[in-house]
């Protein structure tokens, strides 16, 4: 049993739970999730960690309500217990194996969308710590869906924000921003884009044209996540890989977004149906 | 003097109409008298072939001459020397190539049931809460086993006899490995048996700590350095699964074996009050034919399909065991042999429509004996079907190895490891099972648990053996 030391409204629909789990706390990197079950019954949900404290030995993961799962676990409160936390798992973000003399040549360019934003937190900050340079283009519907702003401000990198209605920053899209960047000189040797599949497929239209290095996280559907039943499986570059395993991040620009977003919509019928008719619904 | 059957005496099964509806046991073993007419058959051989043929070597005469008696305990005990998950064994075992393939009855008739005594003795112990183990006092040494599959249980159980502080880590959240999400619930209960042969392990002091992914939770380096744990036993399996490379094996609808049993049995999606969705259509192919295949088939066929194996050998070459094809007909699975898939085809959302489907003939046999497959030219044709799944096998999984160099692999990503201790490239570590041999059964996986343990005592307590 796994304690929700802390609980947060980000913002409508995303809740943050700071959850203990000493050894996940112990091992845990940039770019890897957890697995968790809330309940006897429930179901496995990977979610991406977005801190850990070695010390304290507390993870914080960051989720959107978005389907039956997610919702029955919105409503659990501070002290009450997640049945099952596995992690971490996955493999780090690649620029975790280079030293820092490696990385000071270098400029990232985090894209983050939406709840992506709580992925894409640990790796600026593991890269701050260093003193890497980074600037982060955080893209949501409305300002009352950033998340994690001030985190990412007192990280004191470049933080630009944009919002589908203007109520925040940029009015448009991550890709109009990124080509306005892009155009206006600003160089990077590196993105990093993590958010929902459709915008990852976006960025890495407009990089491949930019011809810049671009990393995706993917959020595929998973079991176990440990590799051994291939229902996150993606193809790269024509080769199958296992999410769990070999990612969840790849290059972006080898990723068939299409299959991946086709994939991810496979048991769209049932979530739509649970959703409605779930446990505490009192319709039957 | 009354003279001796030739025939065992039939176990009572759920009639094949019924129990595709639901997910209950099909045999439903013997009763006491049953177990003790069934027991009366046996010849009680001096020199006694099926011993030799079990892979943990029980004395079955001794047993068996127990349950003849009517002594249950006592037929416990002595398995217990031996085994200690009697209940599971008794039901997976392929014992027709193990120690009833060795019994002298079966040059006149038929073989002593020897795995349903087991398993009638092994159920007898779980239903009277019986206490039969025998243990030596703790030694005050601690061994870490990875991976809570038959190989781990067996290991972990042997230690603990021995007198070890025994801690198993699995990265699942149920301990069993395949026993829970492989094997389906209507070949072994989860709840009735396997539960409670583990809290038996349990009741043993041996501890296991579920969602600990070795490997990335915690390495085998800090289990050594870090935790003190004087010897490790990694019994992972080989649960990656394999997929044929044709084009259209991404498509929804297609899954691997492990994640169709994994929903379907460790999640339990096929109950509504469960969360997992598991979603088949009317008509599925398992593509494979071997136990697995046979497993995902019935699987598929209570879910309400009409179900396809694809073999491209025939009947005869089928690795599943006869009771499993046996069973899978009677439930109404239809066999496609000679029969290899080259395609899978998609609607216009994606989803799996169908297959391009080609007929095979069988040439001379290989090296290992099984005549090879071949393909017939232009006799491809297609078939509908709605749900695809592939059941053509599993190798080891790499987490552990990719982040313990010390530990070498062959090119088969197998542990390698010593034959006679089952100790691996580094020391102090020891594998077994199906890390090390390749996709096998689950009491070749026990007896290398058991066989490393006693390695491992050897080590420690060179003295004592």
């Amino acid at each position: 049993m796994y304690k929700i030391l802390k609980k947060k409204t980000l913002a409508e629909n995303i809740i943050m739970f700071e959850v203990k789990a000493p050894m996940v706390a112990k091992s845990a990197k940039p770019g890897q999730f957890v697995i968790v079950r809330i309940d006897e019954k429930g179901e496995r949900i990977p979610l991406t960690i977005c801190d850990y404290d070695k010390d304290l030995g507390t993870v914080t993961i960051v989720f959107q309500v978005v389907g039956a799962s997610t919702k029955k676990m919105s409503k659990l409160s501070e002290g009450e217990f997640l049945l099952d936390f596995a992690g971490p798992l996955g493999n780090p973000s690649q620029f975790v194996s280079l030293n820092t003399d490696e990385l000071k040549k270098k400029k990232f360019l985090f894209v983050a969308g939406g709840v992506g934003t709580a992925p894409v937190y640990p790796q600026v900050k593991y890269l701050r710590e260093k003193g890497i340079d980074c600037d982060v283009v955080i893209g949501t519907r409305n300002k009352d869906l950033v998340i994690l702003k001030d985190e990412i401000e007192a990280l004191r990198c470049g933080l630009y924000i944009c919002t589908d209605d203007g109520s925040l920053g940029f009015k448009g899209r991550v890709t109009d921003f990124m080509k306005k960047l892009f155009d206006e000189g600003n160089s990077y040797d590196e993105v990093v884009a993590i958010g929902p599949m459709i915008m990852m497929k976006f960025v890495c239209l407009l990089t491949k044209e930019y011809n810049i290095k671009t990393t995706v996280s993917l959020n595929s559907i998973m079991v176990d996540g440990t590799g051994m039943c291939g229902a996150c499986r993606v193809t790269v570059g024509g080769q199958t890989k296992f999410t769990c395993t070999d990612g969840p991040e790849f290059d972006g620009h080898l990723v068939d977004f299409d299959e991946a977003i086709n994939r991810q919509n496979m048991f769209k019928d049932e979530e739509v149906r649970r959703l409605h008719h779930s446990r505490e619904c009192s319709c039957f | 003097m009354e003279v001796l059957s030739m025939e065992r005496v039939p176990v009572r099964e759920l009639d094949a109409k019924e129990r595709i509806k639901s997910f209950n046991e099909v045999c439903l073993g013997y009763s006491e008298e049953e177990a003790i007419k069934e027991a009366s058959r046996c010849l009680n051989c001096k020199s006694a072939n099926c011993v030799k043929k079990c892979p943990v070597g029980i004395d079955i005469p001794k047993f068996i001459d127990h349950i003849k008696k009517g002594e249950f305990k006592e037929a416990a005990e002595v398995i217990f020397m031996y085994n200690n998950l009697p209940s599971i064994c008794g039901r997976v075992c392929p014992q027709e190539i193990q120690c009833e393939g060795g019994c002298v009855l079966k040059n006149k008739g038929q073989a002593v049931a020897i795995g349903k005594l087991e398993r009638f003795v092994g159920d007898y112990v779980l239903e009277n809460n019986l206490d039969v183990v025998k243990r030596k006092p703790m030694n005050g040494k601690k061994v870490a086993v990875v991976g809570s599959g038959p190989a781990g249980l067996s290991c972990a159980s042997t230690l603990a006899t021995l007198g070890y502080q025994v801690t198993i880590y699995e990265a699942l959240h149920e301990a069993g490995g395949v026993l829970v999400y492989g094997i389906p619930e209507f070949r072994l209960p989860k709840e009735k048996i396997v539960k409670r042969e583990i809290e038996n392990l349990i009741k043993l002091g041996v501890q296991i700590k579920t969602n600990v992914i070795v490997g990335r939770t915690v390495t085998i380096n800090q289990l050594m350095d870090e935790m003190g744990y004087d010897a490790i036993f990694i019994g992972t399996g080989a649960g990656l699964p394999k997929f044929m490379g044709i084009k259209g094996e991404n498509a929804n609808g297609v899954f691997s074996a492990n994640e169709f049993l994994t929903r379907a049995n460790l999640m339990r999606a096929f109950l509504d009050e469960y969360d997992t969705p598991l979603k088949i259509g009317k008509k599925v192919a398992v593509v494979g034919g071997g136990n697995v295949a046979m497993d995902a088939a019935r699987t598929a066929v209570r879910l309400g399909a009409e179900v396809h194996i694809i073999y491209r050998r025939t009947e005869e070459e089928m690795p599943a065991r006869l009771e499993e094809i046996h069973h899978a007909k009677e439930e109404g699975v239809i066999f496609d042999v000679l029969t290899n898939p080259v395609e899978i085809l998609k609607d216009d959302k994606g989803w799996v429509k169908g297959m391009v489907l080609r007929k095979m003939e069988l040439k001379d046999a290989d090296e290992t004996g099984r005549r090879t497959p071949v393909e017939i030219e232009g006799s491809d044709y297609t078939e509908e079907f709605d749900t695809v799944i592939m059941a053509i096998g599993t190798v080891p999984n790499p987490i552990i190895t990719y982040t313990t160099n010390e530990i070498k692999i062959n090119n088969r990503k197998c542990i390698i490891v010593e034959e006679e201790t089952g100790e691996t490239t580094m020391e102090g570590v020891y594998a077994g099972g199906d890390a090390v041999t390749g996709a096998a059964t689950v009491i070749l996986a026990m007896e290398a648990g058991k066989k490393a343990a006693y390695a491992i005592h050897k080590k420690c307590h060179p003295g004592e053996m």
